[in-house]
């Protein structure tokens, strides 16, 4: 018998042939700590070089679509705050601009203005996140804790303005929930002031620092033309240089009236995501400021004559037939129900029967208004666009977030279909990552924000 | 360029293989017989004047219940595109029927297709014929039936799965 190297004597016979070295393969995930949602990423190594790798989704997949078909239009909104759970905001208001442009109806100009501003603070919460996490997962775990602060003082707001801070459902076809709480602004911008200064400290924690760089910079490049063949939007794409924005190019709600740059990166790495992502952060918030500014419809409480009354008691009146001169009186609602009332309803939501829920007073105090209630709560009756299709894209926090609705003409869409932002560069993953490091996979993975939610629907 | 041109430019192109265009709400559409589709896809992505390079999306629609379309071609796949030197979009539609559901693949055009596609074999069972590896792309291979056609009821249990032992 020959004798046998060190190397066989160890991994066994015919280990010295071809290099002696063979390929492994390893499983990143479904659960693994590197990964922020349940995906599968199965590598062929060679050394630490990734050869081949292959993706595996669908571990969070909960028949968004199909749950969807089931229910009238409003009831969709809460499944679409589960899609991106990070910006669930911007997925309410992209479904119900998609349903209002099926009907062919124009929201209130204050309801724009309020989806804008939203819609920035649930980016600046996405972006938060994700140079956060990814940069813990390269050591970095001061910046995750500073961002997940600055996180805090704007899903406050959102706390404020919706009641929750996640399942928030605040969109709604035709309008929003309820009105903007008193003292938004001033909240708003002291938070403002707290998030720019996190933002600070994070570029000097992280841009220019050797070890992050070394990491970023250069590893899971696509060149522009690759970012387009793979339908990649948002950040991804602006970081290799394409000013593609659905904000600027086909511009929706309010933001042609407000004053903001697009970002652009050059070299499509890890690097520019990053910078793309900060430098948006910035941009989100002049969006904000300027939006609080030049939203119509002036302070919350409007002066109404005649005092207020307690629900309950307006019912009992109208109970009594003692219905003369109620219409008038303003009703002072739960705090759960704050902004429904008819001063705040008349601002946020169109004035289309067919759409939204009357304001609490009329429902309350007059019998139109409880019909008009009652014929869009009923099944069967409802929102009831005309038969059709319609696609509507907004810009998500990680690209077109498009929802594609199909009409029939009844009360339930027919068939929605979610044009999930954060699918392309998953798809695209292979390609970042053939080639690189085994520990590339990490940064890469972290620049693509994968959400499991709108991922795998 | 607006709309309207764009489907002229299409239907110049490709004469009566467009079958069918609409603006409902000013998405401008164009249903394309089948044969056709990847003609017309590669004309809107290498065509100057229309240069739609960013495929945005392909879906499906089961049209089994649809007031007045029962008796039709069951399917619709929807694409949708965008070009980004040009900021304009359009919807491209084929219709196949059930017992034909194929539709060749796009996967050659524009690498993102191939999940795309593998999403709607997996929830509609239309298959892209020519597509390099055709596999469920959110559900498992264990999963019987195609959950977004219109017959499948919404409350269906199916088995669970273990490790295979």
């Amino acid at each position: 018998m020959a004798e046998r190297t060190t190397r066989e004597l160890f991994l066994g016979d015919g280990a010295a042939v071809d290099g002696g070295s063979e390929h492994l393969h390893v499983n990143m995930g479904p659960a693994h700590p590197a990964m922020h949602g349940i995906i599968r990423i199965f590598a062929e190594l060679d050394g630490e070089t990734v050869v081949k790798a292959e993706v595996e989704i669908g571990y969070l997949h909960r028949a968004f679509e199909k749950d969807c078909e089931a229910g009238p239009y409003n009831h969709a909104i809460p499944f679409t705050d589960r899609l991106n759970y990070v910006s669930p905001l911007i997925n309410n208001f992209g479904y119900a601009s998609a349903v209002e442009k099926l009907l062919g109806i124009d929201i209130t100009e204050r309801c724009k203005y309020i989806r804008v501003v939203m819609s920035e603070i649930s980016r600046i919460c996405d972006h938060l996140t994700c140079v956060g996490a990814s940069a813990m997962e390269l050591g970095a775990f001061t910046v995750f804790l500073y961002m997940i602060k600055a996180r805090e003082f704007l899903w406050e707001l959102v706390e404020d303005v919706t009641g929750a801070r996640l399942t928030i459902s605040y969109g709604r076809v035709g309008g929003v929930k309820a009105d903007l709480p008193e003292g938004f602004d001033a909240k708003v911008r002291n938070a403002l002031v707290e998030v720019r200064q996190v933002l600070r400290e994070v570029h000097t924690l992280l841009t220019g620092n050797r070890i992050f760089m070394d990491r970023m910079v250069g590893v899971g490049a696509l060149s522009r033309e690759e970012t387009i063949a793979w339908g990649i939007t948002g950040p991804l794409l602006r970081a290799a240089g394409v000013p593609f924005d659905v904000r600027r190019a086909q511009p929706y709600w309010a933001y042609d009236r407000v004053e903001f740059e697009i970002p652009l990166g050059k070299n499509g790495d890890n690097f520019d995501r990053y910078l793309v992502r900060m430098a948006e952060m910035e941009q989100s918030m002049r969006i904000v400021e300027q939006a609080l500014a030049g939203m119509p419809g002036g302070a919350i409480n409007v002066d109404d004559q005649g005092k207020p009354i307690d629900p309950a008691a307006y019912v009992d009146k109208g109970k009594q037939g003692k219905t003369e001169g109620l219409l008038l009186v303003p009703i002072t609602l739960s705090p759960n129900l704050q902004g429904q009332d008819r001063g705040a309803q008349g601002r946020v939501n169109v004035r289309d029967k067919r759409v939204v829920l009357p304001p609490k007073e009329d429902t309350y105090g007059s019998i139109e208004g409880l019909m008009n209630h009652f014929m869009l709560v009923m099944d069967g009756y409802g929102i009831r666009p005309p038969a059709g299709e319609a696609y509507f894209a907004v810009e998500g926090a990680n690209g077109e977030l498009g929802f594609y609705v199909v009409s029939d003409g009844t009360d339930r869409p027919y068939r929605v279909r979610c044009r999930p932002p954060c699918l392309p560069p998953v798809a695209a993953i292979p390609r970042m990552i053939e080639g690189e490091m085994v520990a590339d996979v990490v940064p890469t993975f972290g620049s693509v924000n994968m959400i499991g939610g709108e991922l795998d629907r | 360029m607006d709309g309207q041109a764009i489907l002229a430019r299409l239907r110049a192109r490709l004469g009566g293989r467009v079958l069918e265009t609409h603006d409902f709400r000013g998405d401008h559409t164009a249903v394309v017989a089948r044969e056709a589709i990847l003609d017309a896809l590669a004309f809107c992505r290498d065509d100057h004047g229309l240069a739609f390079d960013l495929l945005v999306d392909i879906t499906a629609v089961d049209y089994l219940e649809f007031p007045g379309r029962e008796d039709g071609p069951r399917f619709e796949v929807v694409y949708h595109l965008y070009a980004t030197a040009h900021n304009h979009r359009v919807r491209l539609k084929v219709r196949v029927e059930e017992d034909d559901a194929r539709v060749p693949t796009a996967s050659g055009l524009w690498p993102i297709a191939d999940w795309l596609e593998r999403e709607v074999w997996d929830m509609f069972g239309i298959r892209f014929e020519g597509h390099p590896d055709l596999r469920r792309l959110l559900l498992y291979e264990e999963f019987v039936g195609h959950p977004l056609r219109k017959d499948y009821p919404i409350n269906r249990r199916q088995p669970l799965i273990g490790p295979k032992v």
